[in-house]
């Protein structure tokens, strides 16, 4: 990668999504086999910089930094000095002074990791792990790598995937990476939801639209449910939990109406129920454990690939 | 530019690094090869060819050593290579690595650490094309094909005929 950042999908080229891609699986089948863990960023510092609740994302960072034996320290807003008014810029650079050279973020506001990065606050690497409702690029990776994994035909190329996104496309910043992603593979992307829950602008954004899942699930190659996001939503998007789940949930019906070889993904956590029954989640073809094993992965890779590289030089200061 | 070794004399190193395994090992039936990427692959698998044709066939795999290395931030990250161990794996045997150019012995050490994440082998022995001095480490090949003293400035250059198009060895500046 060129950037000594990763914060959006939009910054990666092909060439350089396949490198992740790549990496992450000989990774993978290195760690799968004998060698649980590596020396690569021994004696190196990461830092988990939590603002927003996250179990997934932040095991799995820590897990991947862990199996390349570099140092994690864990940061969650709760219970900290964010709650005495400490700001962003304050606690990335006391993380820093503490020895840190990557910050993992995950923040509420859209923009809070690139801010991070480009402000010259601080001169560690930044990786965006979810900022608001604007993108979550390591997601969109293991998402990627998994769908690529059950494709092997298609493994420099999505060309010919019909991949439906369905729910709630409007607060998901999963969906947004997703679409970049996706597309720039040369995937065909479906949104599927109620137009209560498609965000404005998508008609600039180069995906079909749906607002009907009977109509859809038969084409599709995978199908990524979308988490009902209760905590962002601060309107009534649908009249009733019952209602959603009937018109765009994944139940036993439409399961029996996908194609054979279709891969149903989320990105957890699942509402079980709503957006998914509990007959597709573990449905043998629900590869949503999967998704969460190749997380680690895609997250080693990415450290790998940002820290294996020369230290970003400092201004002014003497190495 | 000067070649220092041409294909006659490289076939001829690895026919010869192939007699002195079995010479060694009292034979071939514990051996197995481990070339590590990317020229050491090729070598290991022509000296496996020559060991066939002497004797019997050995396996052949390959190392992977990038994410052992400890000049990590030395250089910008490198592309993986798929790690191949022998499916009779490594505890017990007499395992040969095999690498083109023995400089500073630190591409060695990252290969012994890793085979020590893979098994334990009874014995690990190296294979060089070249030795060309300048030790960081103290580490040393038991099979050089040649031994050409060197300027620590001076690049030395294996090419092969199955990834470069070419059988020769360079030295220049």
């Amino acid at each position: 990668m060129r950037s000594p950042h990763l914060l959006s999908i939009k910054d990666l080229s092909v060439s350089e999504i396949l490198e992740v891609l790549d990496t992450a699986r000989e990774l993978s089948r290195i760690t799968d086999g004998a060698v649980k863990k590596l020396p690569t960023l021994r004696g190196r510092t990461v830092v988990n910089l939590f603002f927003e609740d996250s179990t997934r994302t932040r095991l799995s960072f820590e897990a991947a930094a862990k199996r390349l034996s570099a140092e994690v320290i864990n940061f969650s807003a709760k219970g900290s000095s964010v709650s005495k008014g400490e700001s962003l810029k304050d606690t990335a650079q006391t993380l820093e002074a503490m020895g840190a050279e990557l910050l993992i973020v995950r923040h509420s506001s859209s923009g809070a990791a690139a801010r991070l990065a480009q402000s010259g606050w601080v001169s560690s690497h930044i990786v965006n792990a979810g900022d608001g409702m604007h993108e979550h690029p390591t997601q969109a990776l293991l998402d990627a790598f998994t769908i690529r994994s059950h494709f092997p035909a298609h493994d420099r190329d999505f060309t010919g995937l019909r991949i439906g996104i369905v729910g709630d496309i409007l607060h998901s910043r999963v969906a947004r990476s997703n679409v970049l992603l996706l597309t720039a593979l040369g995937a065909t992307v479906v949104l599927i939801a109620p137009p209560t829950l498609i965000p404005i602008g998508v008609e600039s954004w180069p995906v079909e639209i749906s607002y009907n899942l009977d109509a859809e699930i038969s084409t599709l190659d995978a199908v990524m449910m979308l988490r009902v996001q209760g905590e962002r939503m601060s309107d009534a998007f649908f009249p009733s939990e019952r209602e959603y789940a009937r018109d765009f949930g994944l139940g036993a019906q439409r399961l029996k109406s996908l194609k054979k070889e279709a891969i149903i993904l989320h990105p957890g956590p699942i509402n079980r129920g709503l957006e998914l029954s509990a007959a597709s989640a573990d449905s043998p073809q629900s590869v949503i454990l999967e998704q969460v094993a190749n997380g680690v992965a895609v997250r080693m890779a990415v450290l790998y690939l940002l820290m294996g590289g020369t230290p970003i030089p400092k201004e002014g200061v003497l190495v | 530019m000067s070649i220092v070794l041409e294909q006659s004399e490289i076939e001829r190193s690895l026919k010869r690094i192939a007699h002195e395994i079995i010479e060694r090992n009292h034979g071939l039936s514990n051996v197995v090869l481990l070339g590590i990427p990317t020229r050491g692959v090729t070598l290991a698998q022509r000296i496996g060819n020559f060991l066939s044709a002497i004797d019997v066939p050995v396996p052949v795999g390959t190392l992977d050593i990038t994410m052992f290395r400890d000049d990590l931030r030395l250089r910008p990250p490198r592309a993986l290579v798929p790690t191949q161990i022998p499916s009779a794996g490594l505890e017990g045997k007499e395992l040969i690595l095999v690498d083109d150019v023995l400089f500073s012995g630190r591409t060695i050490r990252a290969a012994l650490d890793a085979i020590g994440e893979l098994g334990r082998p009874r014995s690990v022995q190296l294979a060089v094309l070249i030795d060309r001095g300048h030790r960081e480490l103290p580490i040393r090949a038991d099979y050089v094909g040649k031994n050409i003293p060197t300027n620590a400035r001076e690049n030395v250059k294996v090419q092969l005929l199955e990834v470069d198009g070419i059988d020769q060895v360079e030295v220049s500046i």
